[in-house]
């Protein structure tokens, strides 16, 4: 029992330094909201005339979910770059040498990463209120922040497990990079997943954040591929998974 | 009692061989100087038996327990100093010994008088607040001392921790150590490349040279043995007058320029 309770207050400690070190480095903050905006306004606007007249409706209240969850993943597999900072900058021996299991530290890593992502999901949710989207039903609104959260930890532990065995700086955004670009836009986050060729089903039916989209897509504006436990089920193995293998890779890291 | 064991201590990078079977042990309360050349096998000996590398062969006792099978045991029980930084710039003096004291788990009261205490003794009291990104390299040493000593460790192992200071910090620094050596019976394991140091400090010395243990023993002893009036003579008696270079990893070398940088 005493021993949870330290592993509780490792864990937050490290979660309340990744939110300290957000907060005070607002250029970071304000950089990553860059994208999402600029996909949002341009596709929105760029793309939504043609996707009105093909019959989809307001394109707009279509993407605006997908750009949330890009905005998510972005933000969550990049802080994998923090593991690889704390590495080159010397932080990370601290942390290793501390009484207390490696996996302890990967959570707090990740859950710290993963509230970075999720607030930053829920600033371009705000934004893209500002753009025009509407969600059917502010009430249930928030439920979209268990699909938002879910896909934050699935990725920054995702991250985190990449950064546990790099050591440079320079080939992990290049590396992380490769990996987004795929995962984002075979998720049905820019498309409707209906009616799709045989092949991109598939690989879209294999990407993690595709369930991540359908969730927060399903509870926003009502539009669902799969169905909601299904999304949720997904997501929640995935996670758990990502999360064991993780903390596996991470208590291997030397130094 | 012997606090540090070591038994035939091998590690090998690949084909390089960087500790060679090496054996010795440090006593409780005792301040041991471990020296050597660049590259002698130093700095991967202490990241052994502070758990940071795997062994390839031989056994390691630190305080009755094995680093590899017994890691959080020996975790609790040390300190350390690393070689180069290891603060988190980004957070303030505080919350840097603040992470530590809850990662070691020092309960909150204790954590907090420790902290004011330690933060007064190493003349950082007034800058508590600050980030450490603000600090000069001095400061962050006398930060990184603090912490090391947070969770009162029975072991503190200090890499290089006076390289780059001023003599003024240096021995500032030293006085504390030995003070802390003697009221609190911890025993002291350094590195270090300045001779006069060791001399005046350690009460037993060894001289580490191409992973392999070329001397053992007092100051006075080493000098004896080598006829040499000063360690430092005895020093290069004992390991050659070759310059050494060191096997720089691409990390250490970008370090090393963010060392630079800082300045």
């Amino acid at each position: 029992m005493e021993k949870i309770e330290q592993y509780l207050k490792v864990t937050y400690i490290l979660w309340l330094r990744q939110l300290k070190r957000y907060y005070r480095s607002r250029p970071r903050m304000l950089g990553s909201l860059a994208q999402p905006i600029l996909f949002l306004v341009a596709l929105g606007f760029g793309l939504g005339p043609i996707y009105q007249k093909a019959g989809g409706g307001n394109y707009i209240q279509f993407i605006a979910p997908g750009i949330i969850a890009m905005s998510i993943i972005f933000t969550a597999m990049f802080s994998g770059l923090e593991v690889i900072y704390d590495r080159q900058f010397g932080f990370l021996k601290e942390t290793l040498v501390a009484p207390v299991p490696r996996w302890t530290i990967m959570l707090g890593r990740t859950m710290g990463g993963a509230t970075v992502a999720t607030a930053q999901g829920i600033v371009v949710f705000l934004i893209s209120l500002l753009v025009g989207f509407r969600p059917d039903n502010f009430i249930t609104a928030p439920v979209a922040l268990i699909f938002m959260a879910l896909i934050a930890i699935l990725f920054t532990a995702f991250g985190t497990a990449i950064a546990s065995r790099m050591e440079d700086m320079q080939a992990f955004p290049i590396v992380i990079n490769f990996l987004i670009m795929p995962l984002f836009f075979l998720s049905g986050a820019l498309f409707p997943l209906e009616g799709l060729p045989r092949a991109i089903e598939v690989i879209v039916n294999l990407d993690p954040l595709t369930y991540g989209v359908d969730g927060i897509r399903g509870i926003l504006v009502n539009q669902v591929h799969f169905t909601l436990h299904e999304d949720l089920l997904v997501l929640f193995i995935l996670a758990a998974i990502i999360l064991a293998v993780g903390s596996y890779m991470f208590s291997k890291v030397e130094v | 009692m012997n606090i540090i064991e070591v038994k035939n201590l091998t590690k090998r990078f690949d084909d390089f061989v960087a500790v060679d079977n090496i054996s010795f042990s440090v006593s409780a309360g005792e301040i041991f100087a471990f020296l050597g050349p660049n590259g002698a096998g130093k700095t991967t000996t202490i990241k052994m038996f502070t758990t940071l590398l795997q062994p390839t062969d031989g056994r390691i006792l630190i305080g009755g327990s094995d680093p590899v099978e017994k890691p959080d045991e020996v975790r609790q029980n040390f300190g350390i100093i690393f070689q180069d930084p290891s603060l988190d710039d980004e957070l303030t003096a505080f919350e840097n010994l603040e992470f530590h004291g809850v990662l070691y788990n020092v309960p909150k009261k204790t954590r907090r008088e420790r902290i004011e205490e330690l933060l007064r003794v190493v003349e950082l009291d007034k800058r508590r607040n600050s980030l450490v990104k603000e600090f000069s390299g001095g400061m962050k040493r006398r930060l990184e001392i603090a912490r090391g000593l947070l969770h009162h460790p029975k072991i503190i192992f200090l890499d290089e921790p006076t390289l780059g200071l001023d003599p003024q910090t240096r021995n500032h620094l030293w006085s504390y150590i030995k003070d802390m050596n003697q009221k609190e019976n911890i025993t002291v394991f350094f590195s270090t490349h300045y001779m006069e140091e060791a001399d005046r400090m350690a009460d037993r010395i060894a001289i580490i040279d191409n992973g392999k243990i070329v001397a053992e023993g007092t100051s006075a002893k080493l000098k004896e043995e080598t006829k040499t009036a000063t360690l430092e003579d005895a020093f290069l008696k004992l390991t050659g007058k070759e310059i050494r270079e060191e096997g720089a990893k691409g990390i250490d070398n970008l370090r090393a320029m963010r060392r630079v940088w800082r300045r």
